[in-house]
């Protein structure tokens, strides 16, 4: 396919012109601190995008990772609230953790199994899901919200909080998964499959590619990314609430378009995916920082650019 | 010639044309009289698709002028179909959510009130179809129908357009023998009411049969523009390629002792998506080419698709190599070292948009252990392809959908062959891909053969079975009808072949 050198770098372009614009819009805007606090406050939707990243390259959907992330997270607090006494607060926090890990990928493989095992459109299944989810955890809290018991938030506070060598943990995490996550793409097998099945699944299926369990794996691996999310996500407000959240799946759905990622599937690209999280988390910022467009003008905004993104991305393909 | 005393309903005068750097045209003069079905010949590459999209109003030509009916043509396929210029494309333009009668008809619905006039519609769409002696269902649904059905309901829908001049890109490329045949009997009917025709074919024998005159395009220019009558496929074939053909077939090995490797008995596939296959039994042996003919919808590829796990179906036996086992998966298939190469190019065999690097090497590497794709080893694999199989590609990095349809083909069999298969089942090989290409196919066949690989063939044009393989297994509604075993030396005839695929040696009630 023809693809040239504008459409295929556009946002990296757009992150340098949101940059030119921001350092002269604002003069905090070029602080670390700023810049730091924008990629971190980015982080969440950012490793769940990377998940999305590999779910709709193969031509699937998810739109319950809103909600998946919720439950998730609800659950996860109350097993580290009933673990607390036994396992003291560090061994209840990281056991909950891991079991965030392994809640968002069955999660994940349940989307996938019913996608794929079921033969129902994705978009559907994870419509279903999302609102199966969302529903549970509003069960489950109540109607309110469900907390970390305080012993745990001090233990957890570095997870969200904390820094490396002066780059905070979530942004390290999300690093890791999008540099993981690019590799994964372009240089292994999965990545090469997730790939030719989003281009073509009956020309996967006959190049001796497994088609159903790629698909279900890129539903997992979006599972994963999830409680992955909500690692850093428990740690930084210490609560869930039934609006915990919200929208989430479609903020990760428009920065993996926005990176250039085909919704028809077939192409796909993480580290696009990550211009394309940074683009949304920087216009949000630009706006906060200056006065002469309200900040309640964001979703405009967002909404403008992931229409010219896909608009300047239009392939002109023959065929 | 009685065209000769008619008047010219086509002119074209110095038609040139050129993609960027490429010059696909160079100056073409071409008439067309009223009434004249004209053969357009050429290899894939040739500029024949490119000349049916200028005459047809897609493509404005860089130079030169196109009169219909003394007046000039604009750019614009709106305009020309008003004016009676239809052209049917290689690539179906049909809503597969729509029925047959609604696509036939679709913009030309008939109307009662305001209202579509269904009753009106399925009986219009069903004339259009009796006269392609076909019997689609008028209201059947477009998806579920198979690709012959497809380019039926394609043409039934040009010609109930209304043309004066009826442009067909390869029509018969997906079509049986009886369906060509009644093809060719609408043409001669569609030129005896006064329409001119140019359609393009690959198949030399349909060539001489249907049309009046022969133009070859090699090159972008005309090398050959004579009346039908005389000329020789012969003719035809040097004015394509552009030297003497040598014989189009490699010699044949002799027929091999060996016992067979994989052998089915018993083989059944319900009917899903295809035609049922009922109680199929064959074996071949390594450096055997055994053919399998039959017309379309017989079940040719879904007995195959069955044997590498692609279809689900059962069969009493399955034996590979003495052992006998369950039916392969579809990956399984891969791994026991039978290959599959599949009739649909474009929809099955290939990703389009990607490279032909990534497609030579996609099966291969899903079956290569390991996680890491070796990127290297990609490369080495394609540049060996290319110079097997002479691929003519601009880069390795180019889309394989940018290749021409021989050059595509020959990827594929690079692809389908880069895990060196014992038995490959090759699925109309040579579909859509020009002389060259075809006779470097049947080379890279014989070649299999004799480096003791198994080999079915299955193909459509019955001469390409007989002039490659040691059997013929013909296949009729779902059973196999016979297996044709030529005494040495004598090859089955066409005849003996097509007297089978009709079923008239197998089924005493025939009449």
């Amino acid at each position: 396919m023809i693809r040239n050198s504008l459409s295929r770098m556009g946002p990296l372009l757009a992150l340098i012109l949101l940059f030119l614009a921001g350092s002269l819009l604002s003069p905090t805007f070029l602080t670390s601190e700023n810049l730091l606090n924008v990629v971190t406050r980015s982080s969440v939707i950012g490793i769940i995008s990377v998940g999305a990243t590999f779910v709709i390259t193969a031509r699937g959907l998810d739109l319950s990772v809103g909600a998946m992330a919720a439950l998730v997270a609800g659950l996860s607090i109350l097993c580290m609230n009933a673990m607390l006494p036994t396992l003291g607060a560090m061994g209840a926090l990281f056991a909950g953790l891991a079991l965030a890990l392994v809640f968002g990928g069955a999660a994940g493989m349940a989307n996938g199994a019913l996608v794929v095992w079921g033969r129902i459109d994705a978009f559907i299944v994870t419509l279903g899901t999302m609102g199966i989810m969302r529903s549970l955890i509003t069960w489950m809290s109540d109607g309110g919200s469900i907390s970390l018991d305080f012993a745990l938030r001090g233990v957890g506070r570095p997870l969200y909080y904390g820094t490396v060598l002066g780059v905070p943990v979530p942004v390290l995490i999300f690093a890791a998964l999008a540099i993981l996550g690019e590799i994964a793409m372009t240089r292994l097998r999965f990545g090469r499959h997730v790939i030719a099945i989003g281009s073509n699944a009956e020309v996967a299926r006959h190049s001796a590619i497994r088609v159903a369990r790629v698909r279900i794996a890129t539903y997992a691996f979006q599972g994963l990314c999830v409680g992955l999310a909500t690692l850093i996500y428990i740690p930084r407000l210490g609560a869930v609430t039934p609006s915990t959240g919200m929208l989430w799946e479609l903020e990760a759905i428009a920065a993996v378009i926005i990176g250039g990622t085909a919704l028809a599937g077939g192409y796909g690209r993480v580290w696009g995916t990550v211009a394309g999280v940074l683009i949304l988390g920087l216009v949000a910022n630009i706006l906060n920082l200056t006065s002469f467009v309200s900040p309640h003008l964001n979703g405009a905004f967002q909404g403008a650019i992931i229409v010219i993104a896909v608009f300047l991305q239009r392939r002109s393909t023959p065929f | 010639m009685p065209q000769n005393q008619m008047p010219d309903a086509l002119r074209l005068e110095g038609i040139a044309h050129a993609f960027g750097p490429n010059r696909v045209l160079n100056g073409i003069d071409l008439t067309l009289a009223v009434g004249e079905v004209l053969a357009l010949v050429g290899e894939n590459g040739a500029g024949k698709s490119t000349l049916m999209k200028i005459i047809a109003g897609y493509l404005a030509p860089g130079e030169g002028r196109t009169r219909w009916q003394g007046q000039p043509v604009s750019a614009d396929p709106q305009e020309a179909e008003t004016a009676g210029i239809v052209l049917v494309h290689q690539e179906f333009a049909l809503i597969p959510d729509l029925s047959v009668a609604e696509n036939i008809l679709l913009g030309h619905e008939p109307t009662r009130c305001g209202l579509i006039d269904f009753a009106a519609m399925n009986k219009a769409a069903g004339n259009a179809l009796q006269l392609l002696n076909s019997d689609i269902d008028p209201r059947a649904g477009m998806a579920g129908l198979p690709v012959s059905s497809w380019q039926i309901v394609e043409l039934a829908k040009a010609f109930a357009s209304g043309p004066r001049l009826l442009l067909m890109d390869e029509p018969t490329a997906v079509l049986g023998a009886r369906e060509t045949e009644a093809l060719f009997a609408r043409i001669r009917a569609f030129a005896a009411e006064g329409g001119s025709v140019i359609f393009t074919s690959h198949r030399l024998d349909e060539v001489r049969a249907i049309s009046d005159r022969v133009a070859v395009l090699r090159d972008g220019t005309i090398t050959l523009d004579r009346p039908a009558a005389g000329l020789s496929e012969h003719d035809i074939a040097s004015a394509m390629i552009g030297r003497e053909m040598e014989d189009l077939f490699p010699p044949l090995a002799p027929y091999p002792t060996a016992a067979p490797i994989l052998a089915v008995e018993g083989l059944s596939v319900p009917r899903d998506f295809g035609p049922p296959v009922q109680d199929a039994s064959f074996a071949v042996a390594p450096g055997e080419i055994l053919g399998i003919a039959g017309l379309v919808g017989s079940g040719r590829t879904e007995m195959v698709e069955a044997l590498v796990g692609l279809r689900s179906a059962n069969a009493r036996r399955f034996i590979l190599r003495g052992a006998e086992s369950p039916l392969p998966d579809a990956v399984e298939a891969w791994r026991l070292g039978i290959a599959y190469l599949t009739e649909d190019r474009k929809s099955r065999g290939l990703l389009l948009a990607e490279n032909v690097e990534l497609n030579t090497s996609l099966t291969i590497s899903a079956l290569a252990g390991g996680t890491l794709i070796d990127r290297d080893e990609d490369s080495r694999r394609y540049a060996d392809a290319q110079a097997r199989y002479s691929i003519r590609a601009a880069s390795p990095k180019i889309a394989v959908g940018r290749l021409s349809g021989g050059n595509q083909q020959k990827v594929l069999i690079a692809k389908t062959l880069a895990p060196d298969p014992d038995v490959v089942i090759l699925d109309e090989p040579t579909r859509g891909v020009d002389i060259g290409a075809k006779m470097q196919i049947y080379q890279v066949i014989a070649g299999l053969a004799q480096n003791g690989k198994a080999v079915i063939v299955i193909s459509s044009e019955l001469p390409e079975l007989i002039g490659l393989v040691h059997r013929i297994l013909v296949m009729d509604r779902g059973r196999v009808a016979g297996i044709v075993t030529p005494p040495e030396s004598t090859r089955p005839t066409e005849h003996e072949i097509l007297n089978l695929a009709l079923g008239l040696q197998n089924h005493d009630a025939s009449t």
